[in-house]
């Protein structure tokens, strides 16, 4: 009996050292691939990730020889990340507030790469023509103020609708997101009570509802329970055909969210945009914007540590923001007006390492 | 408790005073350095846990002094949320973990108990090995997939089929009383119920059967019923039944995205079971990902360092029913 066990164990530990073995040939291969491969590591916001993505994969396609992840682990992380220089690039939904910029190591700079929007969603048995809102009902409705669905109101914009007379239950999402902060952004611009006793935030203190975890979390929620409105990424809304609601933006107009609303918001918000393209674009102005939208942006140091790294990184931003934005519309992200891809090529080829710009030492 | 030392060693070494010395004495006392090395593997082992344990409570106390020292003790009995204006109390976090967890207990240690019995004392062999095995099936369940069968099964079922009749019977008590969403902490309490009923019902399983069957027949030979029977059997199995009851709360304390789906993540505290609420689980997974800011983030790390002190006084309490059930009481089956 004992020789047996010792064979077996024997044995066992030699598949182990096989194992190993071959998982250390791998990883290495992989991480050699071709002489003079260029790695690079980014981090950050969830919603952009599905995009991001694709870009990495079709990129990779074109430029074999430049191995790019990225992982979406939050907003936050991809800030504190970019920061700590554990990354060579970040990104995130909500720019960096003047305080993280300035405790950062070096000059960081805000690259859009594409918008995204919020909508509102419900669940109204026997309405099925959309229903419109204005913005102080929506803010009195999360402020938990309008609490009935036949509210005068909510009535004044929706004539001929047939409205229960139920309470409304409000939806929220519970775990922090950027999709929450554009959302209390644009109510904290529209409610003066809103940015007072709730403000912006990626977890605000929400004075009414229930919390769901995730786009998931909240459509579950709203599908499943009667008389609830929440809110959710257009991408999330359009790809599960949710009801969206009408919301009348800035010039009292009723727009139905749409990627042309977004990008018609960007381009009407352009002569606010500061020169370092931090910028809020909830509410704005003009008759086609939809007025609860946001850039994405990545995140990436003007001055960076290693040329071959640093010249990589350009060139890959440069190809996001010209043939990357193809693929934007497909996965329902809202493509950048063409003034801001222009102001956005200023930013990366103001990119140095070294004190050289990156973009030009190519000759172009 | 003879020592059956498994490995052979000369048999002059033992005479009758050697065997009375215990099994550890006597793999230090063997000369073999096989023995030797064994031991200090395991010694490094166990201490490596020690060092884990520790490393990670000096962790989370350090991260969160930034928090401790702008709160101080209002920390823990502050019930103010609030991310954005840098405001953080923890207080409905606390209850809303211990009252989930209470609820899933009150309801899943019937239920174990029960499926435990009927499996061992009861069923026929062809029908106690698939249940058993189903039992064990649930407990093999990914908690995100509980969380999502909560959502879009359970709340419904709740909301329809189980909260208005008991706010029909039962609503003179604030407990019941308040809007029917079917998401709340009742739901939540529910769903750690399912998801601990496995656990318990497994380990109580072993225990009773490592009751020996001499300790039955002897019931039944003293004409006992089966009812009478199980009463002794339960009565041997206590320790280990308590212990199982310690594992289940254990997982229902430290359970995180199930209860998240169906809590409400609401940080209030209320009197009625029905309205959200919210577990320390729950919020450091929800909000970890995107807070910013050192006073934020380390207000989580010591939110998450009550959740560690909460597992460790609720743990020994039960260590101190279990020490007083079964004190006086010798011979009895345990676990494992």
């Amino acid at each position: 009996m004992p020789p047996l066990e010792k064979t077996s164990l024997t044995r066992l530990a030699l598949v182990i050292v096989a194992l190993a073995a071959v998982l250390t040939a791998a990883c290495s291969g992989g991480r050699g691939g071709g002489t003079g491969a260029v790695r690079l590591q980014g981090a950050g916001a969830t919603f952009p990730n599905p995009l991001y993505q694709k870009w990495l994969s079709e990129y990779g396609k074109a430029n074999p020889n430049i191995k790019i992840d990225y992982q979406s682990i939050g907003s936050g992380g991809g800030i504190k990340q970019i920061k700590e220089q554990t990354i060579d690039f970040g990104a995130t939904d909500a720019p960096m507030s003047a305080e993280d910029l300035k405790s950062a190591p070096g000059d960081i700079l805000h690259i859009p790469t594409v918008l995204g929007a919020v909508v509102l969603t419900y669940n109204l048995q026997g309405v099925s023509a959309p229903l419109k809102f204005s913005p102080d009902v929506i803010a009195d409705i999360f402020l938990g103020k309008i609490k009935r669905w036949d509210d005068a109101r909510i009535k004044a914009d929706n004539a001929g609708v047939t409205l229960p007379a139920a309470d409304i239950a409000v939806v929220h999402r519970s775990d922090g997101s950027g999709t929450s902060a554009v959302f209390t952004d644009y109510l904290s611009k529209v409610s003066p009570e809103w940015k007072e006793k709730v403000g912006t935030g990626t977890s605000p203190r929400w004075p009414v509802g229930l919390g769901g975890k995730g786009n998931e979390g909240v459509t579950g929620q709203v599908r499943q329970t009667p008389n609830t409105i929440g809110y959710v990424e257009l991408a999330y809304a359009v790809q599960n055909k949710l009801p969206v609601a009408v919301v009348k933006n800035s010039a009292g107009n009723f727009i139905e969210p749409s990627l042309d609303a977004v990008t018609a918001a960007a381009a009407e918000s352009i002569s606010t945009t500061p020169e370092d393209l931090r910028v809020s674009i909830t509410n704005a102005g003009g008759a086609n914007a939809y007025p609860i939208a946001s850039y994405t942006y990545i995140l990436a140091y003007k001055e960076q540590r290693d040329a071959a790294k640093g010249k990589a990184l350009v060139d890959f931003l440069w190809w996001g923001i010209h043939d990357g934005e193809k693929f934007a519309k497909d996965l329902q992200y809202a493509p950048l007006p063409e003034e801001i891809v222009r102001r956005a090529e200023q930013k990366i080829n103001s990119i140095t390492s070294g004190g050289k710009p990156l973009r030009e030492a190519q000759g172009k | 408790m003879n020592p059956q030392p498994n490995t052979p060693t000369p048999a002059a070494e033992y005479g009758a005073l050697a065997r009375r010395r215990s099994f550890r004495r006597s793999l230090s006392a063997t000369g073999s350095t096989g023995d030797a090395v064994f031991r200090v593997l395991l010694l490094s082992v166990a201490l490596l846990i020690l060092l884990i344990v520790s490393s990670m409570v000096v962790a989370m106390a350090h991260n969160s002094m930034p928090s401790i020292r702008e709160f101080g003790f209002s920390f823990l009995w502050g019930s103010n949320w609030d991310p954005v204006k840098g405001e953080f109390g923890a207080l409905p976090f606390i209850y809303g973990t211990i009252v989930s967890s209470l609820i899933a207990l009150v309801i899943a240690v019937p239920l174990s108990l029960g499926v435990a019995i009927f499996l061992v004392e009861q069923a026929p062999a062809r029908l106690a090995r698939p249940i058993a095995f189903l039992v064990e099936l649930l407990a093999a369940i990914p908690s995100v997939v509980y969380g999502l069968w909560g959502i879009f099964v359970l709340a419904p079922v709740m909301r329809e089929w189980v909260e208005p009749p008991l706010q029909r019977s039962l609503g003179f008590l604030p407990l019941f009383q308040g809007t029917i969403t079917g998401i709340g902490l009742f739901t939540g309490g529910v769903i750690l119920a399912i998801m601990i009923t496995p656990i318990i019902s497994a380990v109580v399983r072993d225990v009773l059967a490592a009751v020996p069957v001499s300790q039955r027949e002897a019931a039944l030979a003293l004409g006992a019923t089966k009812w009478e029977t199980t009463r002794v059997v339960l009565a041997n199995a206590a320790s280990g039944i308590a212990g199982a009851i310690i594992l289940g709360l254990g997982r229902a304390i430290g359970e995180t995205m199930a209860v998240t789906m169906v809590i409400g993540n609401r940080p209030q505290i209320s009197a009625s079971l029905f309205e959200p609420s919210y577990t320390i689980a729950s919020v450091i997974a929800n909000e970890f990902t995107e807070a910013t800011g050192d006073l934020y983030l380390s207000a989580l790390v010591e939110i998450g360092l009550i959740l560690f002190l909460v597992t460790f006084i609720v743990n020994g309490i039960a260590k101190l029913l279990v020490w007083s059930v079964t004190r006086g009481t010798s011979g009895t089956a345990r676990a494992t």
